[in-house]
């Protein structure tokens, strides 16, 4: 037993609890199941009152008893009551369920201007999430990156919702971060669309919710809410293609200029994109502002500090990653290359500068 | 050939046959009891390999990034244990206790076509094996047991694992719909003189609209599997998305037949529970028209609710709020059931024999089952709720607090019918409140779980998730159950030797099957008996105060 509680002491736990939500849908979620939950609570109360109280009351007793109890056949007034009083239930029960199905499912808007909305396609795939942002504000976006979703806080009285337009690229998958709107499922051939807005900024958890293969385990969600001015300033970085920083002495670097070289010239670049470049893949997540992101794999893994040195590698994550993803998330798509430590070495500093 | 009689009682005890022989009148028989049993005991056998897969699943979950059977292992672990659990083990057993009761309770002397009836055996004991064969391509298919499109292309599973689980089920799928139109021709066509419609026993009953649901959803069913094998095998694009198939189809025919399916599951079982309480209630059943109307109900609406396991794939507001309303009206009947259960309890005199213990069980537990049932329904709380442990909880609570507690007290009430012995009622009180205690610690501990975001079929989990000790407390609860099972068998293989001589009618009981010898002759009955109730042998034991004068 103590094992057990040492076991889950290290580190804060994650809230991603459905009765604890941050958004409108979700908050409308809770309002529904705490009335559900109430009828059902009486519901089970009644009939395990009574199913306890006929053993108790009716056990037989001893074996005295002689001859056998009277025989009811049954009473038409009864059948009729207690077919009518869970009809009456259902009714009850549908027309909430109804309610707040309008409320949670709501069609998305056109893009307009000063909608303070925002606009993002997010496509499933095995095993990590693309993101496409479309529209924020009535302005159009246009850039794609990956696994780490950044929307803008709500204000009062200035709303701020996101509408996701969701697509597969390969199997079914599901988006589901609990504390922000109920799942829906990324399927491909089809579009669906769900939103979600809050108040409080900070990190929402979730995962793929719909059995997606070898890695379903693995392809976790990160929903990043900023304020409005971290907002626009992540908007306006990750719009733009590579360098976005001249004055970065590490870009004169030997070996981030070789690295650069190695990997366009290795087969990186057919599945992953590096915007401004000739790496144009699309297959792989978007590596253009890589060290913008605070996780890798999918959230699985934590990335290096986007100014970690160049010098020393040790330690480093994505070197770990790029020398063999497969011991780390097993089964993922990428393979090893089998590059030599010092070719290997140069590509992770030249990803390093990929801010 | 099982009808020809020994023609003397002093040879058969002089030398028991060699094994050969033995082996030669079970694999030819075609005597609905012998086929009967061997369901029952085929069941058990994957019972025993569903459950080991379960105790892997639980053991890899013990431990946040625990690295115990791997990401691969895992999703093929699931993916069988649901299979043969819902496939292998919850219909073969029913259909199996069907086979050996229906001709029994009608009084007749076996099913309608004996020869198909074999067949329906067999082919369900190959298709398993054909599943399980599946691992010799390397590994089980991972695609999970309702094997959503394009996840089993070609594409997406490589080994011809897939094929081999769509092989045999289309192959067990086969059987059990012979199994299913012999029920329906028996139960219509064979009953006892006086046995009209309205008077045949419950569980007979609930075996009819049973087979009736299969008869209407499994080749459903079939037709999906061949479109897999279609899509695999011969280029054909039914769920390749792209090119022009459509990978939601696949989900509209599965669960057109995965939801009816839980009925199969759970309609016989409400058919013993029904045989059984009036018997330790020592009263009548009350209400039996309202029972049978809703029993018919059930297998009606029950056709019309697949898509609410759908909720999630983006349907629009209205089709939406027609899976609620069905999926909600499905409750009606189902808590008619319940109340006029209880009513039959109400005013007995209620002993607690070990097949009453276990309807006990199976009140308290699918309730729970019910009414989480209701929250799912709730399309948006199901947005939340879907996929999750939460939902996991839900559908064992009907299967095992249901199916699998209705099934145990079956047989620990039928046991001294087929065999002539009485089950251990001390092994029979220990397995049932170990699995009592394992299952609600498993499954219920589940629900928390689900509803701190933790989805369905995830090999593994971080640390910071917060779901370590639920986790562990699922898997504590179910290493709980393995020796309720291990006595389940025990008991069940000593009683043969052991056991107490039963009688014929070891728990005064009123239904037909009691009113011949323990086990039954080949024939059944030496005079098909005329009835003039629904319990027979009740007018027999009380002449004075008969059953036909209140019907």
């Amino acid at each position: 037993m103590i094992a057990l509680l040492l076991a889950n002491a290290d580190g804060p736990t994650q809230n991603l609890s459905i009765f604890d939500p941050a958004s409108p849908p979700a908050e409308s979620i809770r309002q529904l199941s705490v009335l559900v939950l109430a009828i059902t609570a009486f519901i089970f109360i009644a009939v395990e009152g009574i199913l306890i109280y006929s053993i108790v009351r009716f056990r037989r007793r001893g074996a005295t008893a002689t001859g056998e109890p009277p025989q009811v056949y049954g009473s038409k007034p009864i059948e009729i009551a207690w077919t009518a009083a869970p009809a009456l239930v259902v009714f009850v029960l549908v027309l909430v369920s109804a309610r707040t199905l309008w409320e949670v499912n709501v069609p998305p808007p056109q893009p307009r201007e000063r909608d303070n909305t925002l606009f993002a396609t997010v496509v499933g795939r095995q095993w990590w999430w693309e993101y496409t942002y479309d529209h924020y504000n009535g302005r159009a976006l246009g850039f794609t990156t990956a696994n780490e979703l950044h929307v803008p806080v709500s204000e009062e009285g200035i709303p701020r919702p996101v509408f996701l337009t969701l697509k597969s690229a390969d199997v079914c998958h599901s988006f589901w971060v609990p504390r922000l709107a109920g799942k829906t499922d990324l399927i491909p051939g089809r579009i669906n669309s769900m939103w979600f807005q809050t108040d409080r900024t900070g990190l929402y958890l979730g995962q793929c919710a719909e059995y997606c293969g070898t890695q379903h385990a693995n392809m976790l969600l990160r929903v990043y809410v900023d304020t409005p001015d971290k907002f626009e300033h992540w908007l306006e970085l990750q719009q733009k293609d590579r360098w976005p920083d001249k004055d970065d002495p590490r870009l004169r670097d030997e070996r981030v200029r070789a690295g650069e070289k190695a990997f366009l010239a290795q087969s990186c670049i057919n599945c992953h994109a590096v915007r401004g470049t000739p790496a144009k893949g699309t297959y792989a997540p978007d590596l253009t502002h890589l060290m913008s992101r605070r996780t890798l794999a999918s959230g699985m893994i934590p990335n290096d500090p986007d100014d970690r040195p160049l010098d020393d590698l040790k330690g480093s994550k994505l070197l770990e990653w790029v020398a063999d993803p497969q011991p780390i998330k097993p089964g993922c798509l990428m393979p090893s290359f089998g590059l030599g430590d010092r070719k290997r070495g140069d590509i992770v500093r030249y990803l390093l500068t990929l801010r | 050939m099982a009808i020809v009689e020994e023609p003397l009682e002093l040879a058969r005890e002089s030398a028991a046959p060699p094994w050969t022989t033995v082996l030669h009148n079970w694999t030819t028989t075609v005597d609905h009891k012998k086929i009967g049993i061997m369901y029952v005991l085929m069941a058990l056998v994957f019972l025993v390999i569903g459950g080991i897969e379960a105790v892997l699943l639980r053991w890899q979950l013990f431990w946040p990034r625990y690295d115990f059977v791997g990401p691969d292992a895992f999703n093929q672990l699931f993916t069988m244990h649901g299979t043969t659990m819902v496939f292998f083990m919850g219909m073969p057993i029913l259909i199996g206790m069907g086979n050996y009761l229906v001709p029994l309770m009608i009084g007749t002397r076996d099913m309608a076509f004996p020869r198909l009836n074999a067949l329906g055996f067999w082919a369900t004991l190959f298709g398993g094996l054909l599943v399980y064969f599946s691992f010799a391509t390397g590994g089980a298919p991972a695609i999970g047991w309702f094997a959503y499109a394009p996840l089993t292309e070609r594409t997406f599973a490589r080994s011809a694992a897939t094929d081999l689980w769509a092989l045999g089920l289309i192959v067990s799928g086969v059987g059990t719909t012979t199994a299913a139109v012999n029920f329906i021709a028996t139960i219509l066509g064979m009953r006892a003189p006086g046995m009209a419609l309205h008077r045949v026993p419950f569980f007979v009953w609930t075996i009819l609209w049973t087979s009736v649901q299969i008869v209407l959803v499994l080749p459903p069913l079939t037709a999906g599997l061949a479109m897999v094998l279609l899509d695999r095998n011969l280029g054909a694009h039914f769920f390749d998305v792209q090119n022009g198939g459509s990978a939601l189809l696949w989900q509209h025919i599965f669960w057109f037949f995965g939801h009816p399916e839980v009925y199969i599951l759970i309609l016989p079982v409400f058919g013993m529970v029904t045989e059984i309480i009036p018997v330790f209630a020592r009263k009548v059943l009350f209400g039996y028209e309202f029972m049978a109307a809703a029993t018919a109900a059930i297998a009606f609406i029950s056709l019309g609710v697949w898509a609410h396991h759908m909720f999630t794939v983006g349907m629009s507001r209205a089709q939406d709020l027609f899976f609620i309303v069905s999926t909600f009206l499905i409750s009606i009947p189902t808590g008619i059931k319940f109340f006029n259960w209880l009513a039959t309890m109400y005013g007995g005199r209620i002993s607690f024999a070990s097949p009453m213990l276990f309807c006990i069980g199976f009140l308290s537990m699918f309730l729970i089952g019910g009414l989480t049932g209701i929250m799912l329904g709730a399309a948006p709380f199901d947005f939340q709720l879907q996929d999750t442990y939460f939902l996991i909880g839900h559908f064992h609570f009907v299967l095992i607090g249901g199916t699998l507690f209705g099934v145990m007290a079956g047989i620990h009430y039928w046991y001294p019918k087929v065999t002539g012995r009485m089950l251990s009622e001390r092994l029979a009180r220990w397995q049932f409140w170990l699995l009592y205690v394992g299952f609600l610690l498993t499954f219920g501990t589940m629900h928390i779980t689900g509803v701190l975001g933790m989805p369905r079929r995830i090999y593994t989990y971080d640390a910071d998730r917060g779901w370590a000790l639920l986790n562990q407390l699922t898997t504590l609860g179910a290493i709980i159950q393995v020796p309720s099972f291990i006595i389940l068998v025990y008991n069940l293989f000593a009683s043969l030797r052991h056991g107490r001589p039963a009688g014929d009618d070891p728990w005064d009981a009123w239904t037909l099957e009691w009113s011949t010898t323990s086990p039954p002759p080949a024939y059944n009955f030496e005079v098909i008996p005329t009835v003039h109730s629904r319990r027979p042998l009740w007018d027999l034991k009380h002449p004075d105060d008969p059953d036909w004068q209140y019907e």
